[in-house]
C-alpha cells in the first residue's frame, strides 16, 4: 500500500498540472475553422449515397444505387447529360458542382433504422459527405432525416410515400421529391370513381405500420369523400405471407372493393391470394368485385405477375411517360444499365440534380443555404412536368399518375399502363393538414452544424 | 489490487489501456491514403465498439457461465433503449438518468421473462427466449405505436420539452452530460493522420470499463462458481440440495441489466430508437458476438463485438469503384478479374465474409479469437525451446 500525505504545496502541484492538462484540449479544437459540417475544401465534394444493399428492399437499392452512378457520372460532365438537358434551370454546366468534381461514398441501411443511422453517421463523420440521400422505407428515411438535421447536412430523401416524412416528422434539412399517401389517396379517388362508381363499399387490408396506417387513411378519407362507404378495414403484420384467412371474410362483409395497403411483398402474396379466391370474378351488391393497389411499384408488378392486370394504383414516374425528360432518363440509363429504369430510380436521380442544382444557385455548399435555394423553387423537365418544391413543408407537388396493371405486356418491364395524370391542383393541401401532424408539426431551423 | 488477481488485473489495465488510445489505434491509416477506407477511429463506430462490446459481456455472463443461450437477448437492449429516451423526452436531457432508467426497465422486464422462460433449459428456453423478444418486437412495430413510435420509433423532437431542462423556444434537446454535449469532439491533426477524440466515446468506454470490471468479479465469486456449476450439471446441484433457479434468475436478470445499459448507452450517443432493435438478427448478433470472441472468456465478447461492428460499418461500405481504384495498377483485364473475384466478398456482400469467417473459427478455434490468441502467444514463448515431453497437464473437468 503506498502512504498518501496530503500538502497545501502538493494538492497546488497537482491541481495546477490537471488544469494544464484540462486546458490543453482546447488547442486542438480545430473544427471551429469550418463554417458548416464538412465544409469541402478540395477539389472534390463527397456526396453519401445511404441504400438498401440487403434485406426486403434490396432490388430498390440496387436501382437507386444505378440511378445514383449515373447523376455522379451526368454531374461530372459523363456521358450524354440525361436529364441536365432538359432541366429548366441551366445551372449547371457538367463541371461538377461549384466546379468541384462530385466523388460519392456507399452504405448499406439493411432497411432498419439503426444499420441506416450507423452508415449515414459514418459519411458523415469518417468520409466527410455534405449530403446524405437514399433510404427505401419511411422509418429508415425519418430516422435518417433526424440525424441529418441534427449533424448538420442535407438530407434528400428517396423512396418514401409515409405522410411523416413531410408530414409529423419533417424536419428543415431534409427534403423529398417522391410524393404520398395523401397523394395517392387523393389522385386515386375521382379515377376510382369513374371506373367503378359512386356507391362502393370499400374493404381494407392494412399493413400494420405507420405507412400502412397513413396509406389507408389518405385512401378512406378521400374515397368517402366521393361517396364510398369504408366496411372494414383490417390490419395485417408485417410478416404475414399468407392471406388468405383475412380474405375469406372480405366476402362476407358485403363488400364490393378491396383496397390492399400493402406494398412490397405484401402486396404481391395479399394480391395473389385475393385473385386465386376468385374474388376478381364474383359479383357482389350487383356490382363486379374489385381490388385496387394504392402505391405501384414496376417490381412489385412484376412479382405479382398477370395479377396485376387491370389493378389501379398509383406511382410517382413510370418510364413509358412520354415527355423529354422522361425520355433523355430512359435513354442514357437504357445504354448505361441495359433496361429501363423504376420509380425508385428516378426520384433518386432527380433528387441529386436538384441539390447539386441548387447548391449551384446558392453558391455555396452551406446546408441553410441549399435550404433556402430549395425551398418553393419550380422547376420543369425532371419527368414530372412543372414541380414545386414547396418551402412550408419541403415536399415537392407535381401531378401524380395513376396506373392500372396492363392486359398484354409486351416485356417484363412493360407491366404498367398510365390512365390518367391527376393534376397536381387535385393533391395540393395544406401544410398544417390534421394528415400531415396539424398544426403543431413543424419543420424547425435549419441547421449548418459545426 | 481492486479485489482482482495479478492476471485479470493485467487484463483490466490492457483493456483500459485498449479503449483509452482507441482513437489512434483505431486511425492506424493517413488520411489520404487508400487504405483510410480501413480506418475506424470516428466516433460513432468507436461507440458502437463499446457498447456492444458492453451488450457482449452481459449476454457472456448468462451464456458463458451457465450454458443457458438466451435467444431473445435484442429486447432487453430495446426495452432499455425505449425507457432511456423517454426519459429524455419527458425528464431530463442529462444522459445518467436516461442509461439508469434503461437499466432498471430492462431489468424488470427480464425479471418478467426470465421468470417464465428459465422454467425450462435448452432448446426450451431458447425458443422461449426467442418468442418473447419477437412479440416484444411486434409489439413495438404496431400494437404500440403510440408508445413506441412503431417503424418510425422515436426522436427527440423540438416540441418535447422535459421537465429539467431550460431549451428555448422552438430548440430541438440534445443529449448531454451535465451540459457536455455527447457529439462534442475535438481533432487532432498529426502529419496526414487526424484523431477524433468524442466525448460520447469516452464516457461510453468507461461505463464499459465498470462493466467489464463487474463481470471480472462476478466470474471470479462464489455466485460465479455457483453458475458455472449449473452449467456443468444441473442435476447433480439439485441432488446437493441447491436451488439453481435463484442463481439462473439472477444471472439473467444480470444479463438482462447489461443489455438494457447497452441500450441506454445507444440512445445517449444517439438519440433515436426503433423496433428493429429488438429484431431476431439482432438477438442473434450477439450470440455470435460471443462465440466469435470465445464463450466463456472475459475479454472475448468485447473482441468479437468489434470485428462484427467493423465488418458490418466497414466493409459494407467498400464498393466496385474503390476496389476499380486500389487495382488500378494492374492490366485492364486482370483489374476486372480481381475485382470480379473480391466484389462479392464486400459491400453488400459482408454478410457472407462474416459468415465464412465465423465459420473459420467455429471449426478452427472452437475456442473463439481468445483461443487464436492464445495459440499465437503459445507458440511465441515456445518458439525455439525443444518440444518438451510431457504436454501440458489438464485439469479434470
Amino acid at each position: 500500500m503506498s502512504k498518501s500525505n496530503f500538502t497545501r504545496r502538493g494538492l497546488l502541484k497537482t491541481s495546477a498540472v490537471a488544469g494544464a492538462g484540462l486546458a490543453l484540449p482546447t488547442i486542438f479544437t480545430a473544427q471551429s475553422a469550418h463554417a458548416f459540417t464538412n465544409e469541402p475544401t478540395g477539389g472534390t465534394v463527397t456526396l453519401g449515397f445511404n441504400v438498401p444493399q440487403t434485406g426486403p428492399y434490396a432490388d430498390e437499392g440496387a436501382d437507386e444505387l444505378r440511378a445514383y452512378q449515373l447523376a455522379v457520372e451526368h454531374l461530372n460532365g459523363g456521358g450524354d447529360g440525361g436529364m441536365l438537358n432538359t432541366f429548366s434551370s441551366k445551372a449547371l454546366d457538367g463541371t461538377g458542382i461549384l466546379g468541384k468534381k462530385v466523388e460519392y461514398v456507399t452504405g448499406d441501411t439493411q432497411t432498419k433504422s439503426d444499420a441506416a443511422r450507423a452508415s449515414a453517421k459514418s459519411m458523415i463523420e469518417k468520409d466527410g459527405a455534405i449530403m446524405i440521400t437514399g433510404g427505401s422505407s419511411s422509418g429508415v428515411a425519418v430516422a435518417v432525416q433526424a440525424l441529418c438535421q441534427e449533424a448538420g447536412v442535407i438530407f434528400m430523401a428517396g423512396l418514401t410515400h409515409s405522410n411523416d416524412t413531410t408530414g409529423k416528422d419533417k424536419k428543415a434539412n431534409g427534403f423529398r421529391h417522391f410524393f404520398n399517401s395523401y397523394m395517392s389517396g387523393a389522385a386515386l379517388a375521382p379515377v376510382l370513381a369513374n371506373a367503378y362508381g359512386n356507391d362502393r363499399k370499400a374493404y381494407h387490408l392494412t399493413a400494420d405500420y405507420n405507412w400502412g396506417y397513413t396509406t389507408e387513411e389518405a385512401v378512406r378519407a378521400s374515397t368517402e369523400a366521393m361517396g364510398w362507404e369504408t366496411v372494414a378495414a383490417v390490419k395485417t403484420p408485417l410478416t404475414q405471407t399468407d392471406f388468405s384467412s383475412y380474405i375469406a371474410p372480405v366476402l362476407q362483409s358485403g363488400a364490393d372493393t378491396l383496397v390492399l395497403n400493402h406494398y412490397g411483398g405484401n402486396m404481391v402474396n395479399s394480391l395473389t391470394n385475393a385473385v386465386q379466391f376468385g374474388l376478381r370474378d364474383k359479383q357482389v351488391n350487383g356490382k363486379d368485385f374489385q381490388i385496387v393497389v394504392p402505391l405501384y411499384s414496376r417490381l412489385m408488378a412484376k412479382g405479382a405477375g398477370a395479377n396485376v392486370k387491370g389493378i389501379f394504383g398509383s406511382t410517382n414516374w413510370h418510364w413509358s411517360l412520354q415527355d423529354e425528360g422522361s425520355k433523355a432518363f430512359v435513354k442514357s440509363f437504357g445504354t448505361k444499365y441495359g433496361f429501363p429504369p423504376s420509380q425508385a430510380a428516378h426520384t433518386t436521380y432527380v433528387q441529386t440534380l436538384l441539390y447539386a442544382d441548387a447548391v449551384q444557385r446558392a453558391g455555396s455548399f452551406a446546408p441553410c443555404a441549399v435550404a433556402e435555394a430549395l425551398e418553393d423553387y419550380e422547376f420543369d423537365g425532371l419527368g414530372n412536368g412543372k414541380t414545386l418544391y414547396r418551402g412550408a413543408d419541403h415536399q415537392c407537388f407535381k401531378d401524380v399518375l395513376v396506373v392500372k396493371g396492363k392486359e398484354n405486356p409486351t416485356s417484363e418491364f412493360d407491366l404498367l399502363e398510365i390512365v390518367e395524370v391527376t393534376p397536381v391542383e387535385q393533391v395540393t393541401y395544406a401544410p398544417d393538414h390534421p394528415q400531415m401532424g396539424g398544426p403543431e408539426a413543424t419543420l424547425g431551423a435549419c441547421n449548418n452544424g459545426a | 489490487m481492486l479485489g482482482l488477481n495479478k492476471k485479470d488485473l493485467q487484463l483490466m489495465l490492457i483493456v483500459t489501456g485498449l479503449t483509452m488510445l482507441a482513437p489512434f489505434i483505431l486511425n492506424p491509416f493517413p488520411e489520404s491514403s487508400g487504405m483510410a477506407q480501413f480506418n475506424a477511429g470516428y466516433p460513432d463506430l468507436m461507440q458502437r465498439f463499446v457498447i456492444f462490446g458492453i451488450f457482449a459481456i452481459g449476454f457472456n455472463l448468462l451464456f458463458g457461465l451457465t450454458g443457458y443461450l438466451s435467444f431473445g437477448h435484442a429486447a432487453f437492449l430495446g426495452v432499455g433503449s425505449y425507457g432511456a429516451i423517454w426519459m429524455m423526452k419527458l425528464v431530463s436531457l442529462n444522459v445518467i438518468p436516461a442509461i439508469f432508467m434503461g437499466v432498471i426497465v430492462a431489468g424488470i422486464f427480464s425479471v418478467a421473462v426470465g421468470y417464465i422462460c428459465l422454467r425450462r433449459s435448452g432448446i426450451y428456453f431458447s425458443i422461449l427466449t426467442l418468442a418473447f423478444a419477437q412479440m416484444s418486437y411486434a409489439l413495438a412495430y404496431s400494437v404500440l405505436t403510440p408508445i413506441t413510435g412503431g417503424e418510425t420509433g422515436l426522436q427527440i423532437k423540438s416540441t418535447d420539452r422535459p421537465i429539467f431542462s431550460s431549451l428555448e423556444e422552438g430548440e430541438t434537446g440534445r443529449a448531454n452530460l451535465f451540459g457536455m454535449d455527447m457529439r462534442q469532439s475535438f481533432e487532432l491533426n498529426i502529419g496526414d493522420w487526424l484523431f477524433t477524440f468524442n466525448a460520447g466515446y469516452y464516457i461510453a468506454a468507461i461505463v464499459m470499463l465498470i462493466a467489464f470490471y463487474v463481470s471480472i468479479r462476478i466470474f471470479r465469486s462464489p455466485f460465479g462458481l455457483m453458475l458455472r456449476a449449473i452449467k456443468s450439471n444441473q442435476t447433480r446441484m439439485s441432488y446437493t440440495g441447491l436451488n439453481p433457479r435463484p442463481h439462473t434468475l439472477a444471472a439473467f436478470v444480470i444479463s438482462g441489466m447489461y443489455a438494457g445499459l447497452a441500450g441506454g448507452l445507444l440512445v445517449a450517443m444517439d438519440t433515436q430508437v426503433g423496433p428493429e432493435r429488438m429484431f431476431w438478427t439482432a438477438s442473434g448478433e450477439v450470440v455470435l458476438m460471443t462465440i466469435l470472441g470465445g464463450v466463456g472468456t472475459l475479454i472475448g465478447p468485447v473482441l468479437g463485438a468489434g470485428v462484427i461492428k467493423y465488418m458490418e460499418n466497414i466493409l459494407s461500405k467498400i464498393n466496385k469503384d474503390v476496389l476499380h481504384e486500389w487495382f488500378a495498377f494492374m492490366p485492364d483485364g486482370l483489374e476486372d478479374f480481381i475485382v470480379f473475384l473480391v466484389y462479392p466478398f464486400i459491400g453488400k456482400g459482408w454478410h457472407l465474409t462474416l459468415g465464412i469467417l465465423f465459420m473459420l473459427v467455429v471449426i478452427f478455434l472452437p475456442g473463439g479469437l481468445v483461443e487464436g490468441g492464445q495459440r499465437i502467444g503459445k507458440w511465441i514463448k515456445n518458439r525455439g525451446k525443444a518440444k518438451d515431453t510431457g504436454g501440458s497437464t489438464e485439469p479434470a473437468e
